[in-house]
């Protein structure tokens, strides 16, 4: 009896310190995303016929996922990920990349090999892109599990196929991904394979959002309460629900008020709101779940934004860019913390991390501007170019207080046309700006390419653009306390929102000025009559 | 001479008394603090304890009310004009020259014709202005489902609610100072806190 029971003993002991073993080794984000629960998919890709390869290109591995699933390239090329356009649903505006102006890079016109690395396909390489052609879609970008599926950065879409030296003259040679492998392992997208794209926005990590960087790969809880593997450790897909491979949720019409609440089974299946999950009245306070009714549920719960420990850029500046030294190099430089703030391909740059957004008023309205655009409509007052204002008051009751990265840019416009201009950068040719550093021949260039009019004179313009705050949701003890918007300091954080009473910062003066009289004649009077009453009792006594 | 002893405050009226103080207090320092006046608890803290303390005087008026009507003492606050100017006269002139004040408090008359048309003031005009604006002011969420948002504005509200804090405050400060204008400067606070008041002593000399 006793060996046999020793021996379970040991066995069960040996599992646990294996298990044990097997929890102590460190997993990488790709992992961590993937191995969040069993898929549960009813298909071991490496075990079908269609995916034995071997796969040279992509577009190899496309055609064979299409034998199987024959709607999905329809679908997709349904997407804004392919079309990369798309008809705001409040203003009715064509926007999408093709089509929207920013204070990034521009334009993608002329500059196509470089900017579709993040297209969800293959060949994008000029103008005359065939959308049609489903052979093209890029299914590996969301759907490789395996983490080593990389679109390389300069070729139209497209991963290595042989192995190159990147960077140019730096001697480190990159191998090309194994396709036949990653065919073979694909499955639901994991936040690696969204972020590849949407935490390199602008052409860097943190770069463009503010609110999606790589830190979200692996965060801690204090950095965003449902990615975190000790959160909720949601995937992005979670909240930003597919149907039949249209994403949900988009920045040109940001729902600005869910009044739905849950979402539920026989609803829309769009979960890119709060209210999808934590419903219409999350607080036990009322006080707070009226709040929302206003304030818009990131306005609280993002207390800052570029928290993960990577700053995202806050000003770029165009007009400065092309300096080259006295042995005519082109010019780069660093500043303390080791980001570029100069650029001869760029110009100058401004970094934050952590960084207090804006807020705005925001009723579902966003007056995103093309870059066909004339700048006079979106000029504020001060002569500055919004490209993209956002539309809401107090009064309007759609209207809510969002939290906003205001991006700073300084761009080159017509200002004859007065219009934006396309800037042609990228590019092995006697006109490309990152190569020539000559805005005089790379707008001419991509202006002609573009097939837009150009006067042939070019200024700049300073630029504002707003980006919304919805990611890096903290725990609820970090929410932003009450006391910074209900304050009389000029720098509460609604300081800037006016048409308001707000609590604690706003008053009547000469109702304070009234009351504070009346205070203060109230203790004086009795203090005066107090004196008087000694004073007059004092003489009394002396006289008897 | 011996003072004559009349037990002017029961039990139920000094427990109300106080509460209602403590209360009121509260109210004003978080008020102003929900004001931006200053930082004290913490603009949350002070918006809850505010609101905790609001509940907790209304449910006490509910019994004082109720208290008021079934012992008659809601009579008390029924104004008179008679003798008004006599306590004006007494306060801005009288009690300076150690005259006899016009007043005799006795079990059916405890308050004097000034504290009766103070505390009627309090209670028809100060009293309607807080309440209302404040309720009003806690409940702006509601204001919607109400079907009353197109009538109101916050600001409005909010202005009124602080009139209102501004006038029961310098209340606050008249209502301390007075208690000292009795026979002696703690007299009138004794009586509230033992019930027991002693009156008739204004011929004793100090």
């Amino acid at each position: 009896m006793k060996p046999h029971v020793s021996l379970i003993a040991g066995i069960f002991l040996s599992l646990c310190a294996s298990l044990a073993q097997a929890a102590d080794i460190p997993i990488s984000p790709a992992q961590a995303a993937v191995a969040k629960a069993p898929s549960g998919s009813t298909t071991d890709h490496s075990k079908l016929e269609a995916l034995k390869g071997p796969f040279k290109t992509g577009p190899e591995v496309t055609k064979a996922c299409l034998s199987c699933h024959n709607e999905a390239g329809h679908q997709v090329m349904k997407s804004i990920h392919w079309t990369w356009e798309a008809t705001s649903k409040t203003t009715g505006k064509k926007l999408g990349k093709q089509h929207a102006a920013n204070n990034f890079c521009g334009s993608t016109l002329s500059n196509e090999p470089r900017c579709t690395s993040c297209h969800a396909g293959y060949n994008w390489t000029d103008k005359n892109y065939d959308f049609a052609n489903q052979e093209n879609v890029d299914c590996l970008a969301c759907h490789d599990t395996t983490g080593s599926y990389k679109k390389i950065a300069t070729d139209a879409g497209h991963p290595l196929y042989e192995p190159r030296e990147i960077p140019k003259g730096s001697g480190k040679i990159v191998q090309p991904p194994d396709l036949t492998r990653i065919a073979q392992h694909v499955g639901a997208p994991g936040r690696q394979n969204c972020g590849a794209c949407h935490f390199n926005g602008g052409g860097g990590d943190a770069v463009k959002h503010g609110d999606l960087d790589t830190s979200l790969l692996k965060p801690s809880k204090s950095l965003d309460v449902h990615m975190a593997s000790d959160g909720a450790n949601m995937g992005c897909s979670d909240c930003h629900t597919f149907n039949a491979h249209q994403p949900s949720g988009s920045r040109y019409a940001v729902n600005p008020k869910d009044t739905k609440g849950f979402d539920l089974p026989v609803d829309d299946h769009n979960r890119a709101t709060c209210e999808s999950c934590h419903g219409l009245k999350p607080h036990q306070e009322a006080k707070l779940n009226h709040h929302a009714d206003k304030v818009a549920c990131q306005t609280c719960h993002i207390p800052e934004f570029a928290r993960g420990g990577i700053a995202t850029k806050m000003l770029w500046d165009w007009s400065t860019a092309g300096r080259k030294d006295e042995n005519g190099k082109p010019v780069y430089i660093k500043d303390d913390h080791g980001h570029l703030s100069y650029s001869a391909e760029k110009g100058d740059f401004g970094y934050g991390e952590n960084v207090r957004p804006k807020y705005r008023w925001y009723n579902g309205v966003v007056h995103q501007m093309a870059i066909t655009d004339k700048i006079d409509a979106y000029l504020n007052q001060d002569g500055i170019l919004e490209m993209n204002r956002v539309e809401g008051s107090a009064r309007d009751p759609k209207a809510r207080i969002w939290p906003f990265k205001e991006m700073h840019g300084k761009q080159p416009y017509d200002p004859v046309n007065r219009t934006l201009v396309v800037n042609h950068v990228y590019g092995a040719d006697d006109t490309a700006f990152w190569t020539n550093f000559d805005y005089e021949k790379s707008i001419k260039a991509g202006m002609d390419y573009a097939g837009f009019p150009y006067s042939g004179k070019f200024d700049f313009i300073e630029t504002r653009m707003n980006w919304f705050i919805t990611h890096m949701v903290a725990p609820k003890d970090q929410a932003v306390p009450c006391a910074e918007c209900h304050t009389r300091s000029s720098d509460g954080r609604l300081a800037e929102i006016t048409d308001i009473y707000l609590p604690g910062r706003d008053r009547n003066p000469w109702i304070d000025l009234f009351g504070g009289l009346a205070i203060v004649g109230a203790i004086g009077g009795g203090l005066i009559h107090g004196l008087v009453r000694i004073i007059t009792r004092r003489r009394k006594e002396n006289e008897q | 001479m011996s003072a004559e002893r009349i037990y002017i405050y029961k039990r139920y009226e000094r427990f109300w008394h106080w509460s209602q103080a403590l209360l009121i207090i509260t109210m004003m320092i978080t008020g102003f603090e929900v004001h931006g006046s200053y930082a004290l608890l913490g603009f949350e803290q002070a918006v809850h304890f505010h609101t905790l303390a609001a509940w907790t005087l209304l449910t006490l008026w509910a019994f004082t009310i109720f208290w008021q009507f079934t012992t008659g003492e809601w009579k008390q606050y029924l104004p008179s004009l008679k003798n008004v100017l006599a306590m004006v006269n007494y306060y801005l002139i009288g009690i300076f020259r150690d005259a006899p004040h016009p007043f005799r408090k006795t079990v059916v008359q405890k308050h004097n014709p000034l504290q009766r048309l103070a505390y009627l003031a309090l209670l028809a005009f100060i009293s309607p202005l807080i309440w209302v604006s404040g309720l009003l002011y806690l409940f702006y969420g509601n204001w919607q489902e109400l079907g009353i948002a197109q009538y109101l504005n916050l600001e409005w509200v909010a202005v009124a609610h602080t009139l209102g804090a501004f006038l029961i405050t310098a209340f606050f400060f008249i209502h301390v100072y007075l208690t000292t204008t009795g026979h002696t400067v703690f007299a009138h606070i004794k009586a509230m806190i033992t019930g027991w008041e002693e009156v008739d002593e204004h011929h004793k000399k100090h």
